[in-house]
């Protein structure tokens, strides 16, 4: 393995674009908190704040979504993501920072009681009203303040152990004694963040962070729905990663095999998510019920019409049709194009999951949204080109990467 | 019902067959097949056969399933028996969409079983002779079918050459046929060793 490149080096051209992204985008962002976000006018704080909070949980949880493909996989005692695991793991690294990013902007909204955002939020009108007194003992600030610390804190710690114990596979050669320990600990420590992860990414948070905006209304498909999103954008997210990393020369232990596995993955979570859409749907569809049938109205009969079908198109329909074929799945530039449009497509998700709510009578997609995805878009760009560039590109003595070079789909 | 001779060689490790394939095929003999124990990653390849169509075959019955479903249920809620259900419309696409889905799936299993069974030839009763019985167990089984040109016993040296632990000629059946081995063994090919 003598002439593998171990060492990322950060081209020119990349950090150039990072960092005009991040002053394009960040410029939007300043103009926009301060023409609108602190505006006295509230449509335009719940525009400004409901735009900031969709790409900022989104991106929250499709780099946490990296760790959680990292965490399975250790469970399953998967091999063939040895190879690139360690870009998996620098998109992770991104998770304190994004998550420090949206911690800041929803305990904002929850102190400065920004009830139009979260309904709840208005003490006067919880008084009064049967449904939300129900919810109230888990949409209240305090609970919201400390589980929001909770999720976002535990995340990244558990996934900073992840990341720790990956760094062991760096050092020396393991025997079968060291090999069998250390990966035994590496499953315990996968174990906790999966742990979390169920209790706060497929349940809790998406319920909290977005579903409570419809402080009435709720859907049992709501989290796994999220979740799905936010996994399968995870999924497109490394794979856009490795395909650059392969482009640039490095990653040689990976191969269009290993690709085919990471384009199943797009391509069944796709399903998946449109199985979750369709559930949550139909069953509201079917049963008819006002107070269900309130956060569909407007986005199938309303202004959101267009977008909620495209987001249909793009998320289901493109990757069904386009991904379904082996050779596809293997062809890196058709994969990179895929990973992009459904990364787009799940921005878009959030996108109306967010305003779709918030802002019923007109679509508000504009300058400040796409100005506030360049500045995420930026730096995960710097961030996780940096992550790569302070470590070893392979963890050469994981025990089990010599099944990953000869992986074979 | 044919009776053909075969050359037989049989390998007990997998970095020795590989080897013996590619051997055996640069001398220019057509492998019949390769008996397995498991499935052998690559194997296919080392023997040059083309990718399989049986996921294009699913694709189509698929397709067929979607078509079937959609065509049969807008019928009978349109055309031949409409109902008013809870006052949906008639043409109540997402409430069909499970029994589209389901019809999809059922076409395309039940299609790709069937055509899978016809390819290989498999069905209850249907019989097929055996080349080795630890093909089964731990033996990786060459079989070359020979043609009139061939000369047996070169290939049978080439397989020892190349690694086959055992190696022998058989004339047996080529095809498939209903019965029972016990009964019919000793009419459908007898075993010829030296």
């Amino acid at each position: 393995m003598a002439s593998i490149k171990e060492q990322f080096e950060i081209p020119g051209k990349l950090k150039t674009w990072a960092y005009a992204l991040i002053g394009i985008g960040g410029v939007a962002l300043l103009y926009g908190m301060f023409t609108q976000g602190f505006s006295t006018d509230e449509h335009e704080q719940v525009h400004f704040w409901g735009t900031l909070m969709y790409n900022t949980i989104f991106w929250t949880l499709v780099t946490n979504a990296a760790m959680f493909f990292l965490c399975f996989s250790t469970m399953a005692q998967a091999a063939w993501m040895q190879s690139f695991r360690r870009i998996a793991e620098a998109i992770s690294t991104l998770v304190p920072v994004f998550g420090s990013i949206t911690f800041a902007v929803l305990i904002y909204v929850v102190v400065s009681e920004k009830h139009h955002i979260y309904h709840w939020l208005d003490a006067a009108a919880v008084a009064k009203d049967p449904i939300l007194k129900g919810k109230a003992g888990f949409l209240n600030p305090t609970f919201f303040i400390i589980w929001t610390t909770l999720a976002i804190t535990l995340w990244s710690y558990f996934g900073y152990r992840m990341r720790q114990i990956s760094r062991e596979a760096d050092e020396n050669p393991m025997d079968a004694e060291t090999a069998k320990s250390f990966n035994i600990r590496s499953m315990t420590r996968s174990g906790f963040f999966l742990v979390w992860f169920g209790l706060t990414v497929a349940s809790t948070i998406p319920w909290l962070w977005l579903m409570s905006i419809d402080a009435h209304w709720y859907s049992t498909m709501y989290s796994w729905y999220t979740f799905a999103s936010s996994f399968v954008a995870g999924m497109a997210l490394i794979a856009l990663w490795v395909i650059y990393a392969k482009n640039k020369g490095y990653l040689e232990l990976t191969n269009a095999e290993h690709l085919h596995d990471i384009a199943k993955f797009m391509f069944a979570f796709s399903i998946f998510w449109t199985y979750l859409w369709f559930s949550q749907y139909m069953l509201i569809w079917y049963a008819n019920i006002p107070e269900e049938t309130v956060y569909f109205k407007h986005r199938v009969q309303g202004a959101y019409k267009p977008i909620f079908f495209l987001n249909l198109v793009v998320n289901f329909l493109a990757p069904l049709i386009i991904l379904m074929k082996r050779s596809a799945k293997r062809n890196f530039t058709l994969v990179a194009f895929m990973a992009v449009l459904i990364l787009f497509g799940h921005w878009i998700d959030f996108y109306q999951m967010v305003m779709g709510s918030l802002m019923k009578d007109h679509v508000t997609l504009g300058w400040l949204d796409f100005g506030i995805l360049g500045f995420f878009v930026g730096v995960l760009i710097l961030m996780v080109a940096r992550s790569l560039a302070s470590k070893p590109l392979i963890a050469k003595n994981h025990p089990f990467l010599k099944e990953s070079i000869i992986h074979q789909v | 019902m044919a009776q053909k001779k075969f050359v037989v060689g049989c390998f007990d490790d997998e970095k020795v067959l590989f080897p013996a394939v590619k051997q055996v095929r640069t001398a220019g003999y057509k492998i019949k097949d390769v008996y397995t124990p498991f499935p052998v990653h690559g194997l296919d390849h080392a023997l040059g056969m083309r990718e399989t169509s049986l996921h294009t075959a699913g694709f189509i019955y698929g397709i067929t399933g979607t078509t079937t479903a959609i065509s049969c249920i807008s019928w009978i809620f349109t055309k031949d028996w409409p109902l008013n259900i809870g006052g949906k419309p008639h043409f109540a696409l997402p409430a069909w969409i499970p029994i589209i889905f389901e019809l999809t799936v059922l076409f395309a299993a039940v299609g790709m079983v069937m055509t899978f069974m016809w390819l290989c030839q498999m069905a209850p009763g249907v019989k097929k002779h055996h080349f080795h019985k630890r093909a089964t167990d731990d033996l990786f089984v060459m079989v070359i079918e020979c043609t009139e040109k061939t000369n047996a016993e070169d290939l049978k040296a080439l397989l020892a050459a190349n690694g086959a632990v055992e190696t022998d000629i058989q004339i047996a059946e080529d095809g498939w046929w209903f019965g029972t081995y016990d009964n019919e063994n000793e009419n459908l090919y007898k075993q010829v060793t030296n």
